[in-house]
């Protein structure tokens, strides 16, 4: 069959797609984009959090057909999405996403950007950096993604807000301390504030 | 830069790539500098072995056995090979040569079954297909008839008489001392005279102690591409914890010479020991090779539960004296690790079990015997702590008990007994650097306690969800009790008993856009810990630039050894500290014949590199860094080893067999509902003396990490085999439990740097130490809340409330 939806804000279309396939396979394996991590493929460890129209869902177990004609966010469109959620001043409506406009103008970053020093980070993806959060960072994909959604939602979270909203995506390095410094951090840093108001 | 190599292979359409950081102003060891790698992670572009991919390639999947133990009487894979999509059915009969086994010590795991299986989940045959499922339904369609065989779970059954032989002939340099064909290996450590000293215990406490199998866990699941190359050979993207053991023993099998199978590692998504056996690399070059195609594999959970090695289980008897006043008089005890079908690592964990079986502690008079057993349990091997952390928990437990037995408090009992520098160990080897056991107990001990809670002292309302069983509501706090438990380890860093454990790095400096920049390439396995931060703070601290470029890690320089026994930054960082030295003094020689003339302090002054100059050591400026090489550069590949070891007597124990400890403490703090069983580990405080911080964030998330899989074996991982017919139950996330960051309390982590004269920079192995000590600490607390015995890893919810 062949599937159409929306992946950080660009429209993207898979032929051939055999019913059984994941949201998260056809990502990897069809639209070229890994970011998303199969650690299980069951649901229990989160490495393949994605927003499907703004709600933060596991996609190995979104049935590639699920996501016709819907707005997914995945960690390559992390930074976008940030940035035009902090430029529209909020996301309330959970529709975030690129404008048609940014969407035709849209490049893969090239693959050989070494270090990427330099890049355009969202502030949580800073934050996950400069707080030491990432060892092997297989976890930091739907990490990122998870805790993106709860500072839009909540601009100072306590520490127990963090631990319940990301007790799904387990992380197997770091004893979870400095993600929860990352996400301190983030918040902290308040990029987030425009962003949660009308939520 | 190796320069553009003639590719034989054509190269995936996603490759790791080098990492060149520049511009942070804290940059040289001892600065907690940023990984280079971190931006590529958080962006989702870094490149995981699951992530290699090839336009035209298929996809690779193994079928496993579902039986433990049986005879494999037929294979049929007609109607398999007859599916559309699929471009190759392989068994043992097709694999290319007479190498058909391989073994990181003993070469005795089939690459495919062959004649039997001998654990449940094992090989036994290969299909590439164009689409991963047609892979999976093809391999459903081989036919296999079993004729199931007796399984042999444990020692009893293993050494019974008559009992099945797990390997009927073996040939290994082990056979000829075991007691029974069904032990892979066995060390005593006999010092002293344990049964005399015994008559000076005033106390003599014994226990015996269950270690459950726990597993590594990692997040990226085992994965990779082979891609043939046109000469025959074969290119291989994976992640594993040392290049070039893979190389050795998928290069045989294959019947292809070593500079054949061109090895580059992929992304690692965790290791933890897990990798350091082969699990799809030989699997997937064979399918390349005969498809003519790309092939990638890339494992299911379930699949990963059965294709790495666990930790040992683990049963131990032990017994310790002490006089009144608090002095232990001696030590004896038996550990019997359970090593499953294959041999693994299975000898070396027997090595460090039975030399660390004392603990950080002065016993003078010991009698120790440590064996693995062969068994048709799921192989074990590797995993951080390495043998070291099933003794610990029971040499911890048994502290607990003679202290409280003297009616003494547990950590200044620990302290009367701690070992320091110029203890001489179990193994007659003298501690010849610091061992701060006694300080880093204080330490642990003096950080200041969570607070209480609220429902444990005004009958407040509780936030349920820090309470034990946390979002699920079970409680409000009516039967929730506190308890706080100690613990402390000893491991050794490197690889131990005689290994040559060696690492190479290749530096190359040179100036590029008027920049000095250093490239440091070696084979070390970046599996998360941060080698590769480090290595750039190595070159710039020594070669004085800013610029750093880490190459991939591959099989075209030499070996760097293995990502683990917390050895990496020791051996392939003191390989790179060494390399840099002789770059130094080559681009000082250059500097000599350009400059020698103008200046007497090139003759005479010690120089040294810094911010891209030459400058005296009382901080003159000779000259640029720039100047000096213009187009010149200075590339050197080097080998370093650090001091040797030497083999255990095989009846005694005895022999400098380590190259260096490391240590660890903790306190743990635990609320249990002991109505419902349930426990919250509470806050989780550890102190370690790592010699020399070369990266202090990374330190303290690699403490933290270690911490926090060690709580997990505490109260809730285990892979269950089914005793009687040695099938594992639980291989899912959803029945193999590791925590969640609900589970995981607050992590305080109090850094000691005590310098190691003999190690590069001062600096001690330090991702193991902290898996050792957390286990017993929980147990501790655990006991401490509930006054029961508790001797089994994990504390299920039953064995509190006795159910
Ligand atoms: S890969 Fe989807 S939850 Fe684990
Ligand atoms: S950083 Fe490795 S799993 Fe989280």
């Amino acid at each position: 069959m062949r599937v159409t939806f929306t992946v950080n804000g660009r429209r993207q279309e898979a032929d051939d797609v055999w019913e059984g396939e994941s949201l998260l396979y056809v990502l990897r394996e069809r639209m070229g984009l890994p970011g998303s991590k199969n650690a299980c493929e069951q649901g229990e460890c989160g490495s393949c959090t994605v927003r499907l129209d703004g709600v933060p869902v596991c996609s190995c177990l979104v049935a590639a057909g699920q996501a016709e004609g819907r707005e997914v966010v995945t960690v390559e469109g992390l930074a976008d999405f940030a940035r035009q959620r902090a430029e529209s001043g909020g996301c309330a409506s959970g529709a975030c996403g690129t404008s048609i406009d940014e969407a035709q103008r849209w490049q893969a970053r090239p693959a050989d950007s070494q270090t990427g020093e330099g890049a355009e980070l969202s502030p949580i993806q800073q934050a996950f950096i400069d707080a030491g959060a990432v060892q092997c960072g297989f976890c930091t994909p739907g990490l990122l993604v998870a805790a993106d959604e709860l500072l839009e939602r909540n601009d100072s979270p306590s520490d127990a807000d963090i631990r319940e909203a990301l007790s799904g995506n387990l992380c197997r390095c770091t004893g979870y301390e400095k993600i929860l410094d990352a996400v301190r951090l983030a918040a902290a840093r308040g990029e987030h504030r425009t962003a949660g108001q009308g939520a | 830069m190796a320069g553009k190599e003639t590719r034989l292979a054509t190269a995936p359409g996603r490759t790791p790539t080098s990492l060149t950081q520049g511009g942070q102003t804290k940059a040289g060891i001892g600065e907690s500098t940023l990984r280079p790698d971190g931006t590529l992670k958080v962006t989702g572009e870094f490149a995981y072995s699951s992530d290699m991919w090839h336009e035209d390639m298929l996809w690779g999947y193994t079928l496993r056995s579902t039986t433990a133990h049986a005879e494999i009487r037929s294979i049929d894979t007609s109607e398999a090979l007859a599916t559309s999509g699929v471009y190759a059915v392989l068994t043992y009969d097709d694999l290319p040569t007479d190498v058909k086994n391989y073994g990181l010590e003993i070469q005795d795991t089939p690459v495919l079954a062959h004649g039997k299986v001998r654990h449940h989940g094992e090989p036994v045959a290969l299909v590439a297909a164009d689409h991963p499922e047609t892979a999976r339904r093809a391999a459903a369609k081989i036919k296999i008839d079993y004729a199931e065989l007796p399984v042999v779970t444990d020692e009893a059954s293993a050494t019974a008489e008559g009992a099945p032989l797990v390997h009927e002939n073996r040939d290994d340099h082990h056979v000829g001392h075991v007691p029974h064909p069904n032990i892979v290996h066995r060390q005593p450590i006999v010092r002293g005279n344990a049964a005399e000293a015994a008559e000076k215990a005033d106390v003599i406490v014994s226990g015996e102690y269950v270690f459950g199998m726990q597993d590594q866990a990692f997040l990226g699941p085992e994965s990779g591409l082979a891609v043939p190359g046109e000469d025959g050979g074969v290119d291989l993207y994976v992640a594993t914890q040392w290049l070039h053991s893979d190389l050795r023993q998928i290069a045989p099998v294959l019947g292809l010479p070593p500079e054949k199978v061109r090895m580059t590692l992929s992304g690692v998504g965790g290791a933890f020991g897990g990798r350091e056996d082969l699990s799809m690399q030989i699997h997937a070059c064979l399918l390349a090779l005969r498809t003519g195609k790309p092939v990638k594999i890339v494992y299911n959970r379930f699949e990963s539960f059965f294709g790495h090695v666990h930790r040992h289980p683990a049963k131990l008897w032990y017994e310790h004296g002490a006089t009144k006043d608090g002095k232990l008089t001696h030590l004896k005890c038996r550990i019997v690790l359970d090593g499953g079908a294959y041999a693994s690592a299975s000898p070396a964990v027997v090595g460090n079990a039975s030399s660390l079986a004392v603990g950080p502690y002065v016993v003078d008079d010991v009698d120790i015997e440590a064996i693995a057993l062969y068994s048709n349990n799921p192989p074990c091997g590797a995993m951080r702590g390495f043998g070291a952390v099933q003794a610990c928990f029971a040499y911890e437990a048994q502290m607990d008990k003679v202290a409280k037995k003297l009616g003494m408090d547990p950590v200044e009992f620990r302290q009367l007994n701690a070992m320091e520098q110029g203890t001489i160990m179990p193994t007659g080897q003298p501690v010849d650097s610091p061992a701060p056991v006694a300080e880093l107990l204080r330490r642990v001990k003096a950080m200041p306690l969570p607070p209480e809670q609220q429902w444990l002292t005004a009958g407040a309302g509780a936030d349920v969800r820090a309470l034990p069983g946390g979002l699920s509501n079970t409680t409000h706090g009516e039967d929730v009790v506190r308890g706080i438990g100690y613990a402390v380890g000893i491991k050794n860093v490197g690889f131990s008993e005689g290994f040559d454990d060696y690492s190479t790095a290749r530096v190359r400096m040179e100036v590029v856009g008027g920049v000095p920049v250093a490239t440091v390439h070696t084979a070390m396995a970046e599996v998360g810990q941060g080698g590769v931060t480090v290595h750039a703070q190595i070159a710039r601290t020594e070669l004085g630039v800013q610029q750093v470029t880490i190459q991939p890690a591959d099989t075209r320089v030499g070996s760097a050894g293995s990502t683990s026994a917390s050895r990496q930054t020791y051996v392939t960082g003191g390989a790179v500290k060494n390399t840099c030295e002789h770059v130094r003094e080559q681009v000082l020689d250059i500097g000599r014949r350009k400059f020698g003339t103008y200046h007497p302090a090139w003759a005479t002054a010690e120089l040294l590199l810094e911010g891209g100059k030459v400058v005296t050591d009382g901080g003159e400026v000779l000259a640029n860094l720039a100047d000096v090489l213009e187009d010149e550069a200075v590339d050197l590949e080097l080998e370093w080893r650090h001091r040797p070891t030497e083999p255990f007597d095989l009846h005694t124990g005895q022999g400098n067999g380590h190259v260096q400890y490391s240590f660890a403490a903790h306190r743990a703090v635990v609320e249990v509902d002991t109505g419902l069983g349930l426990v919250k580990v509470i806050e989780l405080a550890c102190a370690q003396d790592v010699g020399k911080a070369l990266n202090p964030l990374s330190v303290v998330g690699q403490i933290q990490g270690g911490t926090t899989q060690g709580l997990g074996v505490a109260v809730m991982e285990e892979i269950i085999v089914d005793p009687k017919t040695a099938k594992v139950r639980n291989p899912s996330f959803t029945d193999y439990l590791i925590p969640t960051i609900l589970d995981t309390p607050t992590i305080p982590v109090d850094v000691l740097e005590l310098a190691d004269e003999h190690a590069p920079y001062g600096l001690r192995g330090i991702g193991e130490a902290p898996t050792l000590s957390s286990t017993p600490a929980v147990l501790a607390a655990i006991r401490n809340a509930t006054g029961l015995e508790l001797n089994k890893t994990p504390v299920r919810p039953e064995h509190l409330t006795g159910t």
